[in-house]
């Protein structure tokens, strides 16, 4: 019984103690209600890397945002907000006017972007500046930046609602809303300034290098345990939450590195989907047996 | 005159280096049921994607008839769908209510009814909640026919509807092409099977990026037309697939 309230106490503690803990929570709770879900839809668009991308995007703009206003979280927010949108669209354009494919002329945009975000936070800041915006400060995450991430994930989630049958389709059969006379060009656009948002609030809490981990590791993990859409995001929201919180806690107990604790328990959760989930490794290998015995 | 529900007027459609469609004029009568035939890389596919405006015209012009214009229901090759995309055959068939509904109006009551009534229809019933990933091409297909059921349209569009589908489900299929065909509705569809278009269909269109001939089955599909489209498929060389 003691050892059962001693376990109690190791997962509750860190955040019934410490009230910085409690505001990480929160604020990764709802990063990951919002960005897990749109990770599902970039992965069934087969648009992983163009999310990859986008993150470092945010950086060159954030790091604007740190020379003009010092290191100001709305600042930074918005100066990602705007590097990634236009980088986001710059390459979407290219990808339409030349013949490289979407995803290289991403790469080639993110890595001019992360280069002189880079140059320009080693300038005009510390490396400990860099650091923090490199691999996020979630345990620093103060009151402004907490809210600006229920912002987003609350606007997500109204999009979401609203837009929810037209997203599904333009994934699914964008000729189909074409032939209905949509410019699949709208809620494509839609989409993107979704990923948009989601990236900016990643990276108040994980950093640009590591914004991504709450939506692509979650939504890439769901997809072993639903096969329908619904189930699927809700899945994914949850194996976020999961992620954040045994991460965060692991963090606070062995001393580690919060952003990265986060990742790599996404990390592990996506290692023991593939291999234990119902649509697994494991499940479909039975599932073979079987069927050779019969 | 017959009342045409599309007709092509000197249209020319480009990609890059070549005309896809060129200069071709055709009429496609109100209510017929049309068999889209000709050569590989005859730009069957590519004209009726400009009917939808999902290719630009070049030049020329596609006019739609009264009451088609909104109501065209276009049916992809299956190659272009994700098969793993996680969404049901009951979903699948409900998004054809777009037109009215929207991207956020509700899908409850009669339109939910109107879905189950289309799998009835294609012989679906029980697999409402299926993934599409689960199902045969030809599973997949009557979902896909259920999807152009609930569209209402008077113009419907299938891009080798019976491509890799079994022989049980394309029987089937062509009762449904029947059946619109009796409500008056205007059914072209891309086939390659021309013993299957003088069989079941009633007018033809015999393209070769020009248009051969397009009228009734009989006077399309004749030697010398046919004829005509090999050898203008020839002289495209290697630009052919």
């Amino acid at each position: 019984m003691n050892s059962l309230a001693a376990l109690a106490a190791w997962w509750y503690s860190p955040f019934g103690e410490f009230a910085f803990m409690r505001r990480a929570l929160a604020a990764c709770f709802a990063l990951s209600l919002s960005s897990a879900p749109i990770g599902v839809l970039l992965t069934l668009r087969r648009m992983s890397l163009v999310g990859d991308a986008t993150a470092h995007a945010v950086l060159p703009g954030a790091a604007v945002g740190f020379v003009v206003a010092g290191p100001s979280m709305l600042a930074m927010s918005a100066g990602g907000f705007v590097a990634a949108l236009v980088v986001a669209i710059l390459a979407g354009l290219t990808a339409r006017v030349t013949l490289l494919r979407e995803d290289a002329s991403f790469a080639a945009f993110y890595l001019i972007a992360l280069a002189s975000g880079v140059l320009l936070v080693s300038v005009h800041g510390s490396q400990v500046d860099l650091m923090h915006m490199l691999f996020g400060t979630v345990l620093a995450i103060d009151q402004t930046g907490s809210l600006l991430v229920a912002a987003i994930s609350t606007i997500t989630l109204l999009a979401l609602a609203i837009g929810y049958r037209g997203l599904v389709v333009e994934s699914f059969d964008p000729q189909f809303l074409r032939a209905h006379g949509h410019g699949g060009g709208y809620y494509h656009l839609v989409f993107v300034s979704l990923v948009v948002i989601n990236l900016v609030a990643g990276f108040q809490a994980l950093g640009t290098l590591m914004a991504v981990g709450l939506m692509m590791l979650p939504a890439a993990a769901a997809r072993f345990w639903a096969a329908n859409l619904p189930t699927l995001l809700a899945a994914a929201s949850i194996i976020g939450s999961l992620a954040a919180f045994v991460g965060l806690a692991a963090s606070f107990h062995f001393d580690l590195p919060s952003g990265p604790s986060i990742v790599l328990t996404a990390g592990l959760l996506y290692g023991l989907s593939a291999l234990f989930a119902p649509q697994g490794v494991s499940s479909s290998l039975v599932r073979h047996l079987r069927k050779r015995e019969a | 005159m017959i009342d045409a529900a599309v007709s092509f007027e000197d249209l020319t459609v480009r990609y890059a280096d070549r005309a896809a469609v060129d200069r071709v004029s055709a009429t496609i009568a109100a209510g017929s049921l049309t068999a889209l035939i000709g050569p590989n890389g005859a730009g069957k596919s590519t004209l009726l994607n400009a009917v939808t405006r999902l290719k630009p015209v070049t030049q020329g012009r596609v006019i739609l008839g009264p009451h088609i214009e909104g109501r065209i229901a276009y049916l992809p090759q299956q190659s272009v769908l994700d098969r793993s995309f996680p969404i049901n055959v009951l979903d699948l068939a409900a998004l054809g209510a777009w037109q009215r509904t929207g991207a956020s109006g509700r899908i409850g009551g009669q339109e939910l009814q109107r879905a189950y009534d289309a799998l009835r229809t294609v012989g679906l019933m029980g697999l409402e909640r299926r993934p599409i990933g689960a199902l045969s091409a030809g599973q997949l297909q009557r979902a896909l026919f259920a999807r152009v059921l609930m569209q209402d349209a008077q113009l419907i569009l299938l891009d080798e509807p019976f491509n890799a589908v079994d022989a049980r489900t394309t029987l089937d299929l062509l009762n449904i092409l029947r059946r619109w065909h009796a409500e008056g509705r205007t059914v072209v569809a891309l086939l390659h099977d021309l013993e299957q278009v003088r069989t079941h269909f009633g007018h033809a269109l015999l393209l070769a990026r020009q248009c051969i001939a397009c009228g009734s089955t009989a006077a399309v599909l004749t030697q010398g037309n046919l004829a005509r489209a090999r050898k203008m498929a020839e002289s495209w060389g290697d630009s052919v697939r």
